[in-house]
């Protein structure tokens, strides 16, 4: 009994003063001070983003009275309604048209501004940076007076040239149109000021190259500026692809959905059904529906992304 | 250092003598002896409406020994509304919240029953109306006392100068300040032509089609009118009747009447459709008349707020009743209601409706005469019969009688404007009444 307590001891001592060095082993690691140092905003982020996504998960498994547990019949209630498939297509639509837009604009855009001389190019910048910069919730609210339905600024511009009055926000086709142009408006600038630093670091002599070689100017932005900048494109894409869709402020202050529920998108739907219809589960639904269209995009992206890295 | 001992008999003398002097001593009340109270009220756009309130809740709080916190939250971008959602679901927030029409339905598990304050209180204000018994009770029970502030009627206010020249109806005859209305002649028909006429005049009546609470609040006014239910009492799809079919008729021909622009129409396009001067009526309470007082004073003079047209199943208007509602969660239920009781006193509404400048409606029989109705102007006596004084219309909320939790699905929906719209862009009627009713089937789930 004595010599297997003494025995025991003496195991298990060198055993704690091998997890201590181990310890301080691992306190000494770069990685593990990095870990350490990002843990509050890890537990920010799961606090404030983890657990309001595991709340809806939960809350759109309940019935509308949130007493009792519907698995997945929100979703199938969802399935079998026109209206459901109706704001999938709208945010189909007022999603890629949107980030179509957005990439294009951005696109030429940061190619004017990278071919300003250095010295005012800042300036630029600046301003065209501004409507990215200002809250939309704010800015959208100017448009919206700016396609008022009785007091458009622009059909009181319009009416000098004999057009109009355009129903910017009262017709199903004119409705779209205007949401999606208030979300390029809004967004192109973040394209644009993305594709300008992909642009800046493109080498000279990529292009000295391709001019050697007689390319003209489609041929240098084909083969040299586009593959240059794939990477940055894609994860742009994905980028304003999630928050497009996403999107609420835009759609819910110029149209509310309407006319005829022919702007909706799932956030505004979401919010019209959840918290105006008092039917928070079906509203969490909706929202959750979002997530594997995002999740199958993103996989593949970032997919394609990771594959030119390794390539490269 | 010496150390005094406590023995058995000394220890036992001590606290008999405590114990005497906590008894016989007088009962001190602290200056918060009944607890705290939370309050979440509801910001009324009226600048110095909420102070009425806030003097109201102080000087109960100073009697009861209560210590009192008031929010006062908006109804701009449904603030009011996410924060029941939240405390709904927290279960935790305020004490005793202000909620609009179905919310106390939407809420009805999580509610403290107020039975016990309604009879004494209906007792000393008189009867409430339907709507405020349709949407604050439940199987018999009160789960809410109806709230003057914010509550409101939108009927029409209309043009006294333009009715009389383009439509040739004079309003104030029609609905004389300090006597009954003598309204018969006013009814849909005569309505329509009075639209058409005012449109062809160039001021057409300004009443909206989207999906926000004015314009369901109109359609259902009308509907009702025409007995057109979409969903009945019992719960059962009643779409496709023919009262609905002559409600989607008469909206047909108004619609033609009617700007081009309303089914993008909010709450607010009809208050500047007024104040701007291009219409000749719209539907909603004072507050378009209040703000064309202040900013366009020769158009405010021209004002009349009166009762809504007959159908053929009678007159209408559209009632939005507030609630006071109490938490079952709440730790000082007891004080709520206590509060309540003191909100709801003849003499605090009066105060809170005069703040309002004539704006909140008290939902209880006796209270709908108070002076500052007889002396609203400019012209004076525009406000007269907004509170329905002679109970001329029935007081009705859009989607009723279907049961409340349906009918907030029809009205959030906005499923009769949408209807309304649909059948005046050219849809034929059945497939209008084909998507209503599989609309109003998937409003069903519980």
């Amino acid at each position: 009994m004595v010599d297997a307590a003494i025995g025991e001891e003496s195991i298990a001592r060198p055993r704690r003063a091998a997890s201590r060095r181990g310890l301080r082993n691992a306190l000494k690691r770069k990685s593990t001070t990095a870990f350490l140092l990002t843990l509050p905003l890890i537990l920010l982020i799961a606090l404030l983003v983890v657990y309001p996504a595991i709340y809806s998960v939960h809350l759109a498994t309940l019935n509308k009275s949130m007493q009792r547990f519907v698995g997945f019949g929100n979703f199938e209630f969802l399935f079998k309604r026109d209206t459901f498939w109706l704001v999938v297509k709208q945010s189909c639509i007022f999603a890629i048209t949107a980030v179509v837009f957005k990439a294009l604009i951005g696109f030429i855009v940061a190619h004017f501004v990278h071919n300003i001389p250095a010295k005012g190019q800042r300036k630029w910048r600046g301003m065209l940076l501004v409507p990215w910069v200002i809250p939309p919730a704010m800015s959208t609210l100017a448009w919206l007076w700016l396609f008022d339905p009785s007091y458009s600024a622009f059909n009181y511009t319009l009416a000098f040239f004999g057009i109009g009055p355009i129903p910017w926000t009262g017709d199903a086709a004119w409705a779209r149109f205007s949401v999606i142009l208030v979300n390029v408006w809004y967004g192109a600038p973040f394209f644009m000021i993305m594709y300008l630093a992909a642009l800046k670091s493109v080498p000279d002599q990529l292009y000295e190259a391709a001019a050697i070689d007689g390319a003209n100017w489609w041929q240098r932005i084909w083969y040299v500026t586009l593959p240059m900048m794939r990477n940055i494109i894609a994860i742009t894409t994905l980028f304003s692809l999630i928050v497009t869709f996403a999107n609420f402020d835009i759609v819910r202050i110029l149209t509310a959905g309407g006319p005829l529920d022919k702007t909706h998108i799932f956030a505004t739907w979401a919010f019209r059904v959840g918290i105006e219809g008092s039917d928070i589960p079906l509203g969490a639904s909706v929202s959750l529906f979002m997530v594997p269209i995002l999740a199958v995009a993103a996989i593949f992206i970032l997919r394609d992304v990771n594959k030119r890295g390794n390539e490269s | 250092m010496s150390r005094r001992k406590l023995n058995r008999r000394q220890f036992v003398a001590a606290t008999a003598a405590t114990s005497a002097v906590m008894i016989a001593a007088p009962y001190v009340r602290g200056a918060y002896a009944a607890g705290k109270l939370s309050m979440g009220f509801w910001d009324h756009w009226v600048p110095g409406a909420n102070q009425a309130s806030t003097d109201l809740v102080n000087e109960w709080a100073a009697k009861e020994k209560v210590e009192v916190s008031i929010d006062y939250i908006t109804s701009q971008g449904k603030k009011i509304e996410l924060t029941i959602a939240a405390e709904a679901a927290a279960k935790s927030g305020h004490d005793l919240i202000a909620m609009p029409t179905w919310w106390p339905h939407a809420h009805a598990e999580l509610l403290e029953p107020v039975n016990d304050i309604m009879g004494p209180i209906i007792k000393e204000n008189g009867e409430v109306n339907g709507t405020v018994k349709y949407l604050g009770q439940s199987g018999g029970k009160w789960l809410a006392v109806p709230a003057c502030v914010g509550s409101q009627i939108k009927g029409p206010c209309t043009r006294i100068d333009l009715m009389k020249k383009h439509a040739g109806i004079d309003v104030q005859e029609l609905y004389p300040a300090g006597s009954a209305p003598k309204a018969d002649s006013w009814n849909t028909e005569t309505f329509l032509k009075a639209a058409e006429a005012c449109q062809k005049a160039g001021v057409p009546f300004g009443i909206g089609l989207g999906e926000t609470t004015d314009s369901v609040d109109s359609a259902g006014a009308f509907f009702q009118a025409f007995g057109a239910e979409l969903v009945n009492a019992k719960g059962d799809v009643t779409v496709k009747t023919d009262a609905v079919r002559q409600a989607l008729e008469f909206y047909k021909r108004l619609i033609a009447a009617l700007p081009p622009d309303v089914a993008s129409w909010d709450d607010a396009s009809n208050n500047k459709w007024l104040v701007s001067g291009k219409g000749a009526m719209i539907m909603n309470p004072p507050s378009a008349w209040a703000v064309a007082k202040r900013d366009a004073p020769q158009i405010a003079e021209q004002c009349w707020t009166h009762g809504f047209p007959a159908g053929p199943k009678g007159r209408f208007a559209p009632f939005l009743p507030y609630f006071w509602s109490i938490w079952s969660f709440s730790k000082n239920k007891e004080a709520a209601k206590s509060l309540i009781v003191h909100l709801s006193k003849p003499s605090s509404i009066e105060k809170m409706v005069e703040a309002s400048g004539g704006y909140d409606l008290p939902a209880y029989e006796k209270l709908t005469t108070l002076k500052i109705w007889q002396e609203q102007g400019p012209p004076k006596g525009t406000l007269y019969h907004y509170p329905n004084p002679y109970n001329h219309q029935t007081l009705s909320i859009a989607a009723s009688p279907a049961p409340p939790k349906i009918a907030q699905q029809i009205y959030a929906q906005a499923t009769m404007t949408k209807m309304c719209l649909r059948y005046a862009q050219g849809e034929k009627m059945e497939t209008t009444l084909a998507w209503a009713e599989g609309e109003c089937e998937g409003f069903m789930r519980s």
